[in-house]
Protein backbone atom coordinates (compact mmCIF):
# COMPACT_ATOMS: atom_id res chain seq x y z
CA UNK A 1 0.00 0.00 0.00
CA UNK A 2 2.22 2.50 -0.80
CA UNK A 3 0.07 4.88 -2.34
CA UNK A 4 -1.61 5.28 0.77
CA UNK A 5 -0.38 7.29 3.93
CA UNK A 6 -0.01 4.90 6.88
CA UNK A 7 -3.10 4.58 8.96
CA UNK A 8 -1.89 6.05 12.26
CA UNK A 9 -0.80 9.44 10.08
CA UNK A 10 -4.85 9.27 8.73
CA UNK A 11 -5.72 9.49 12.31
CA UNK A 12 -3.31 11.48 13.77
CA UNK A 13 -3.70 13.81 10.58
CA UNK A 14 -7.61 14.01 11.17
CA UNK A 15 -6.87 14.88 15.23
CA UNK A 16 -4.84 17.56 14.01
CA UNK A 17 -6.41 19.39 11.57
CA UNK A 18 -10.00 19.55 14.31
CA UNK A 19 -7.50 20.49 17.20
CA UNK A 20 -6.37 23.36 14.91
CA UNK A 21 -9.77 24.59 14.06
CA UNK A 22 -10.90 23.81 17.92
CA UNK A 23 -7.80 25.88 19.31
CA UNK A 24 -8.02 29.01 17.17
CA UNK A 25 -12.10 29.60 17.03
CA UNK A 26 -13.00 32.09 19.50
CA UNK A 27 -17.30 32.60 19.58
CA UNK A 28 -17.95 29.11 19.25
CA UNK A 29 -20.11 27.72 16.32
CA UNK A 30 -20.90 29.80 13.76
CA UNK A 31 -16.97 31.44 13.93
CA UNK A 32 -15.88 27.87 13.27
CA UNK A 33 -17.44 27.40 9.85
CA UNK A 34 -15.32 29.25 7.42
CA UNK A 35 -11.90 27.42 9.13
CA UNK A 36 -13.38 24.55 8.59
CA UNK A 37 -14.37 24.80 5.36
CA UNK A 38 -10.92 26.09 4.57
CA UNK A 39 -9.49 23.30 5.69
CA UNK A 40 -11.59 20.38 4.80
CA UNK A 41 -12.73 21.72 1.79
CA UNK A 42 -10.22 23.72 0.21
CA UNK A 43 -7.13 22.70 1.45
CA UNK A 44 -7.78 18.82 1.85
CA UNK A 45 -10.35 17.97 -0.17
CA UNK A 46 -12.02 15.57 2.47
CA UNK A 47 -15.59 16.78 1.27
CA UNK A 48 -17.12 18.52 -1.99
CA UNK A 49 -19.15 21.99 -1.36
CA UNK A 50 -21.82 20.43 -1.94
CA UNK A 51 -21.37 17.57 0.60
CA UNK A 52 -20.44 20.57 2.86
CA UNK A 53 -23.74 22.54 2.62
CA UNK A 54 -25.69 19.10 3.19
CA UNK A 55 -23.37 18.37 6.59
CA UNK A 56 -23.96 22.09 7.99
CA UNK A 57 -27.44 21.45 7.51
CA UNK A 58 -27.11 17.93 9.10
CA UNK A 59 -25.14 19.62 11.85
CA UNK A 60 -27.65 22.35 12.31
CA UNK A 61 -30.51 19.96 12.74
CA UNK A 62 -29.67 17.46 15.72
CA UNK A 63 -28.35 18.45 19.04
CA UNK A 64 -25.09 19.54 19.94
CA UNK A 65 -22.09 21.94 19.62
CA UNK A 66 -22.11 22.98 15.66
CA UNK A 67 -18.62 22.34 15.72
CA UNK A 68 -18.80 18.94 17.75
CA UNK A 69 -21.32 17.85 15.19
CA UNK A 70 -19.09 19.01 12.16
CA UNK A 71 -16.08 17.34 13.28
CA UNK A 72 -17.65 14.08 13.72
CA UNK A 73 -18.90 14.13 10.38
CA UNK A 74 -15.97 14.63 8.67
CA UNK A 75 -14.35 11.71 10.97
CA UNK A 76 -16.45 9.13 10.28
CA UNK A 77 -17.01 9.61 6.50
CA UNK A 78 -12.81 9.90 6.12
CA UNK A 79 -12.52 6.72 8.34
CA UNK A 80 -15.35 5.34 9.65
CA UNK A 81 -16.22 5.63 13.66
CA UNK A 82 -12.62 5.33 15.36
CA UNK A 83 -12.10 8.83 12.60
CA UNK A 84 -14.99 9.99 14.20
CA UNK A 85 -13.15 9.97 17.94
CA UNK A 86 -10.38 11.05 16.70
CA UNK A 87 -11.87 14.05 14.92
CA UNK A 88 -13.91 14.63 18.34
CA UNK A 89 -11.01 14.43 20.45
CA UNK A 90 -8.92 17.07 18.66
CA UNK A 91 -12.18 19.83 18.75
CA UNK A 92 -12.77 19.37 22.45
CA UNK A 93 -9.07 18.95 23.30
CA UNK A 94 -8.35 22.68 23.18
CA UNK A 95 -10.74 24.10 25.11
CA UNK A 96 -10.68 21.53 27.68
CA UNK A 97 -6.83 22.05 28.57
CA UNK A 98 -7.64 25.86 28.59
CA UNK A 99 -10.66 25.77 29.87
CA UNK A 100 -9.74 23.78 33.01
CA UNK A 101 -6.70 26.01 33.59
CA UNK A 102 -8.89 28.44 33.60
CA UNK A 103 -11.26 26.71 36.40
CA UNK A 104 -8.12 26.20 38.36
CA UNK A 105 -6.53 29.55 38.27
CA UNK A 106 -10.29 30.58 38.96
CA UNK A 107 -11.01 28.97 42.27
CA UNK A 108 -8.08 30.67 43.94
CA UNK A 109 -8.70 33.99 42.13
CA UNK A 110 -12.64 34.55 42.12
CA UNK A 111 -12.56 36.15 45.48
CA UNK A 112 -10.14 38.62 44.65
CA UNK A 113 -11.62 41.94 44.39
CA UNK A 114 -9.78 43.23 41.26
CA UNK A 115 -11.21 40.23 39.39
CA UNK A 116 -14.50 40.77 41.31
CA UNK A 117 -14.69 44.18 40.12
CA UNK A 118 -13.76 43.47 36.29
CA UNK A 119 -16.36 40.85 35.87
CA UNK A 120 -19.02 43.72 37.93
CA UNK A 121 -18.53 45.38 34.25
CA UNK A 122 -18.56 41.89 32.24
CA UNK A 123 -21.51 40.34 33.08
CA UNK A 124 -23.89 42.86 32.00
CA UNK A 125 -22.19 42.94 28.72
CA UNK A 126 -22.51 39.43 28.26
CA UNK A 127 -26.35 39.87 28.62
CA UNK A 128 -26.32 42.35 25.71
CA UNK A 129 -23.96 40.07 23.71
CA UNK A 130 -26.39 37.03 23.56
CA UNK A 131 -29.42 40.08 23.05
CA UNK A 132 -27.86 41.21 20.32
CA UNK A 133 -27.97 38.87 17.36
CA UNK A 134 -31.08 37.83 18.24
CA UNK A 135 -33.20 39.88 15.64
CA UNK A 136 -30.34 38.61 12.99
CA UNK A 137 -31.24 35.49 13.79
CA UNK A 138 -34.68 35.49 14.18
CA UNK A 139 -35.13 36.42 10.28
CA UNK A 140 -32.69 33.64 9.61
CA UNK A 141 -34.88 31.24 11.61
CA UNK A 142 -38.05 32.39 9.36
CA UNK A 143 -39.67 34.02 11.98
CA UNK A 144 -42.44 36.58 10.66
CA UNK A 145 -45.15 37.76 11.71
CA UNK A 146 -47.43 35.01 11.71
CA UNK A 147 -44.97 32.55 13.98
CA UNK A 148 -43.75 35.52 16.46
CA UNK A 149 -46.14 34.09 19.08
CA UNK A 150 -43.63 30.85 19.00
CA UNK A 151 -40.20 32.59 20.16
CA UNK A 152 -42.46 35.31 22.73
CA UNK A 153 -44.26 32.46 24.16
CA UNK A 154 -41.12 29.94 24.71
CA UNK A 155 -38.77 33.03 25.67
CA UNK A 156 -41.59 33.90 28.76
CA UNK A 157 -42.09 29.57 29.33
CA UNK A 158 -38.69 29.33 30.19
CA UNK A 159 -38.08 32.62 32.37
CA UNK A 160 -41.17 33.70 34.19
CA UNK A 161 -42.72 30.00 34.86
CA UNK A 162 -39.57 28.04 34.78
CA UNK A 163 -40.33 25.81 32.19
CA UNK A 164 -37.85 23.44 31.09
CA UNK A 165 -36.38 23.67 27.85
CA UNK A 166 -36.38 20.16 27.50
CA UNK A 167 -40.49 20.34 27.12
CA UNK A 168 -40.30 22.70 24.79
CA UNK A 169 -37.92 21.49 22.51
CA UNK A 170 -40.29 17.91 22.36
CA UNK A 171 -43.37 20.17 21.98
CA UNK A 172 -41.77 22.36 19.41
CA UNK A 173 -40.73 18.56 17.71
CA UNK A 174 -44.45 17.39 17.92
CA UNK A 175 -46.15 20.33 16.94
CA UNK A 176 -43.94 20.65 13.58
CA UNK A 177 -45.25 17.29 13.16
CA UNK A 178 -48.82 16.80 13.56
CA UNK A 179 -49.20 20.04 11.34
CA UNK A 180 -47.57 18.19 8.55
CA UNK A 181 -50.15 15.22 9.55
CA UNK A 182 -52.52 17.58 9.33
CA UNK A 183 -51.59 18.68 6.12
CA UNK A 184 -51.31 15.63 4.38
CA UNK A 185 -54.82 14.49 4.96
CA UNK A 186 -56.02 18.16 3.91
CA UNK A 187 -54.19 17.25 0.61
CA UNK A 188 -56.19 13.56 0.60
CA UNK A 189 -59.54 15.06 0.73
CA UNK B 1 -22.36 14.04 49.08
CA UNK B 2 -20.42 11.06 47.72
CA UNK B 3 -18.12 11.60 45.20
CA UNK B 4 -19.40 9.04 43.06
CA UNK B 5 -22.62 10.27 43.53
CA UNK B 6 -21.63 13.21 42.08
CA UNK B 7 -19.95 12.64 39.41
CA UNK B 8 -23.07 10.74 38.30
CA UNK B 9 -25.41 13.30 38.64
CA UNK B 10 -22.77 15.20 36.17
CA UNK B 11 -22.55 12.84 34.21
CA UNK B 12 -26.47 12.68 33.40
CA UNK B 13 -27.07 16.48 33.59
CA UNK B 14 -24.56 16.79 30.93
CA UNK B 15 -25.77 14.12 28.90
CA UNK B 16 -29.18 15.59 29.21
CA UNK B 17 -27.83 18.87 28.42
CA UNK B 18 -26.65 17.73 24.90
CA UNK B 19 -29.08 15.86 23.96
CA UNK B 20 -31.55 18.24 23.85
CA UNK B 21 -28.75 21.26 22.77
CA UNK B 22 -30.56 22.22 19.94
CA UNK B 23 -29.22 25.19 17.94
CA UNK B 24 -26.22 25.68 19.45
CA UNK B 25 -24.33 28.36 21.98
CA UNK B 26 -27.11 30.59 23.44
CA UNK B 27 -29.63 28.54 22.90
CA UNK B 28 -28.41 25.85 25.67
CA UNK B 29 -28.13 28.48 27.93
CA UNK B 30 -31.19 28.42 28.96
CA UNK B 31 -30.96 24.19 29.57
CA UNK B 32 -28.03 24.65 31.35
CA UNK B 33 -28.43 27.38 33.90
CA UNK B 34 -31.66 25.13 35.25
CA UNK B 35 -29.85 21.90 35.62
CA UNK B 36 -26.21 23.68 37.21
CA UNK B 37 -27.87 26.65 38.93
CA UNK B 38 -31.16 25.90 39.82
CA UNK B 39 -31.54 22.43 40.37
CA UNK B 40 -28.03 21.25 41.27
CA UNK B 41 -26.80 24.70 42.99
CA UNK B 42 -23.46 23.48 41.50
CA UNK B 43 -22.50 27.31 40.92
CA UNK B 44 -24.15 30.83 41.81
CA UNK B 45 -26.05 33.35 38.46
CA UNK B 46 -23.21 35.20 38.98
CA UNK B 47 -19.93 32.37 38.63
CA UNK B 48 -22.18 30.95 35.50
CA UNK B 49 -22.33 34.86 33.54
CA UNK B 50 -18.75 34.69 34.54
CA UNK B 51 -18.38 31.30 32.23
CA UNK B 52 -20.74 32.85 29.77
CA UNK B 53 -17.54 35.51 29.52
CA UNK B 54 -15.15 33.45 29.30
CA UNK B 55 -16.35 31.26 26.82
CA UNK B 56 -16.87 34.65 24.84
CA UNK B 57 -12.80 35.15 25.00
CA UNK B 58 -11.95 31.74 25.10
CA UNK B 59 -11.86 29.29 21.87
CA UNK B 60 -14.45 26.65 21.93
CA UNK B 61 -18.18 25.95 22.03
CA UNK B 62 -20.63 27.07 25.14
CA UNK B 63 -21.78 24.06 26.12
CA UNK B 64 -17.76 22.17 26.41
CA UNK B 65 -16.72 25.33 28.26
CA UNK B 66 -19.34 25.04 31.15
CA UNK B 67 -19.14 21.54 31.24
CA UNK B 68 -15.58 21.57 31.60
CA UNK B 69 -15.15 24.52 34.36
CA UNK B 70 -18.70 23.37 35.95
CA UNK B 71 -17.43 19.71 36.43
CA UNK B 72 -14.07 20.99 37.95
CA UNK B 73 -15.64 23.18 40.16
CA UNK B 74 -18.94 21.40 41.17
CA UNK B 75 -16.30 18.84 42.35
CA UNK B 76 -13.83 20.88 44.00
CA UNK B 77 -16.16 22.99 45.57
CA UNK B 78 -17.55 19.99 47.48
CA UNK B 79 -14.00 19.42 49.14
CA UNK B 80 -12.81 17.47 47.03
CA UNK B 81 -9.33 17.53 45.61
CA UNK B 82 -8.22 18.76 42.28
CA UNK B 83 -7.30 15.68 40.77
CA UNK B 84 -10.97 14.47 41.43
CA UNK B 85 -11.89 17.95 39.99
CA UNK B 86 -10.30 17.07 36.68
CA UNK B 87 -12.18 13.68 36.50
CA UNK B 88 -15.41 15.45 37.33
CA UNK B 89 -14.51 18.04 34.32
CA UNK B 90 -13.90 14.83 32.06
CA UNK B 91 -16.72 13.00 32.85
CA UNK B 92 -19.08 16.56 32.26
CA UNK B 93 -17.35 17.16 29.17
CA UNK B 94 -17.78 13.59 28.09
CA UNK B 95 -21.34 13.48 28.49
CA UNK B 96 -22.04 16.99 27.19
CA UNK B 97 -20.36 15.28 23.88
CA UNK B 98 -21.79 11.49 23.66
CA UNK B 99 -25.46 12.39 22.69
CA UNK B 100 -24.11 14.16 19.47
CA UNK B 101 -21.73 11.14 18.71
CA UNK B 102 -24.48 8.91 18.89
CA UNK B 103 -26.65 10.62 16.57
CA UNK B 104 -23.98 11.44 13.78
CA UNK B 105 -23.22 7.39 14.28
CA UNK B 106 -26.62 6.91 12.99
CA UNK B 107 -26.87 9.63 10.36
CA UNK B 108 -24.01 8.75 8.66
CA UNK B 109 -24.77 4.54 9.14
CA UNK B 110 -27.72 5.68 7.76
CA UNK B 111 -27.06 8.26 5.31
CA UNK B 112 -30.58 9.81 5.39
CA UNK B 113 -31.03 12.98 3.40
CA UNK B 114 -32.39 14.37 6.29
CA UNK B 115 -31.96 17.76 4.45
CA UNK B 116 -34.75 16.80 1.97
CA UNK B 117 -36.32 14.88 4.64
CA UNK B 118 -40.15 16.16 5.21
CA UNK B 119 -40.66 14.93 8.46
CA UNK B 120 -37.32 16.51 9.34
CA UNK B 121 -38.52 19.84 7.83
CA UNK B 122 -41.57 19.27 9.54
CA UNK B 123 -39.88 19.11 13.03
CA UNK B 124 -37.37 21.98 12.50
CA UNK B 125 -40.64 24.14 11.69
CA UNK B 126 -41.56 25.05 14.74
CA UNK B 127 -38.32 23.97 16.50
CA UNK B 128 -36.65 26.90 15.36
CA UNK B 129 -38.70 30.25 16.06
CA UNK B 130 -38.58 28.31 19.64
CA UNK B 131 -34.94 28.63 19.91
CA UNK B 132 -35.05 32.35 18.96
CA UNK B 133 -37.33 31.99 22.46
CA UNK B 134 -34.54 29.84 24.09
CA UNK B 135 -31.85 32.16 23.49
CA UNK B 136 -34.36 35.25 24.33
CA UNK B 137 -34.72 33.56 27.31
CA UNK B 138 -31.27 33.26 27.74
CA UNK B 139 -30.56 36.77 28.18
CA UNK B 140 -34.05 37.51 30.12
CA UNK B 141 -32.92 34.80 33.15
CA UNK B 142 -29.47 36.32 33.37
CA UNK B 143 -30.78 40.17 33.45
CA UNK B 144 -31.35 39.77 37.48
CA UNK B 145 -30.34 41.40 40.31
CA UNK B 146 -26.87 39.72 40.79
CA UNK B 147 -25.52 40.81 37.09
CA UNK B 148 -27.15 44.14 36.81
CA UNK B 149 -26.37 45.48 40.55
CA UNK B 150 -27.03 49.11 39.70
CA UNK B 151 -27.65 52.06 36.94
CA UNK B 152 -23.56 51.63 35.75
CA UNK B 153 -24.42 48.30 34.58
CA UNK B 154 -27.23 49.27 32.47
CA UNK B 155 -25.56 51.90 31.14
CA UNK B 156 -22.92 49.11 30.56
CA UNK B 157 -25.14 46.88 29.05
CA UNK B 158 -26.39 49.88 26.62
CA UNK B 159 -23.52 50.98 25.35
CA UNK B 160 -22.61 47.08 24.50
CA UNK B 161 -25.65 46.47 22.97
CA UNK B 162 -25.73 49.46 20.67
CA UNK B 163 -21.57 48.40 19.78
CA UNK B 164 -22.49 44.70 19.55
CA UNK B 165 -25.33 45.28 16.61
CA UNK B 166 -22.86 47.58 14.87
CA UNK B 167 -20.56 44.93 14.71
CA UNK B 168 -17.88 45.51 17.11
CA UNK B 169 -15.83 42.36 17.85
CA UNK B 170 -17.36 41.09 21.11
CA UNK B 171 -14.18 40.03 22.38
CA UNK B 172 -12.81 43.88 22.43
CA UNK B 173 -16.50 44.48 23.74
CA UNK B 174 -15.81 42.22 26.82
CA UNK B 175 -12.67 43.35 27.47
CA UNK B 176 -13.26 46.72 27.50
CA UNK B 177 -16.88 46.07 29.85
CA UNK B 178 -13.75 44.77 32.43
CA UNK B 179 -11.92 47.78 32.16
CA UNK B 180 -15.29 49.98 32.52
CA UNK B 181 -16.00 47.68 35.69
CA UNK B 182 -12.16 48.01 37.21
CA UNK B 183 -12.64 52.05 36.88
CA UNK B 184 -16.70 52.76 37.83
CA UNK B 185 -16.29 50.12 40.73
CA UNK B 186 -14.41 50.73 43.51
CA UNK B 187 -13.28 48.16 46.06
Amino acid sequence: MGHSMPNIRKYGELFLVFFKIGAFTFGGGYAMIPLIRNEVVRKREWLNENEFMDMLAIAQSIPGPIALNTALFVGNKRLGFKGSLFSAAGIILPSFIFILFIAILFSQFSDNPFVERIFKGIRPAVVALIAAPLLGLGRSAGVNRRNLWIPVAVALAVWLLKISPVWIILAAILMGITHLVYLKKVMKK
Amino acid sequence: MELIDLYIALFLSFFKIGLFGFGGGYAMLPLIQQEVVELHGWITVSDFTNIVAISQTTPGPIAFNSATYIGYSAVTEMGFAHGYGVVGSAIATLAVSLPSLVLMTLVCAFFFRLKNNAWMQASLSVLKPAIIGLIASAALMLMNGYNFIDYKSWIIFGVVLAASLKKVDPILLILLSGVAGLLLYSA
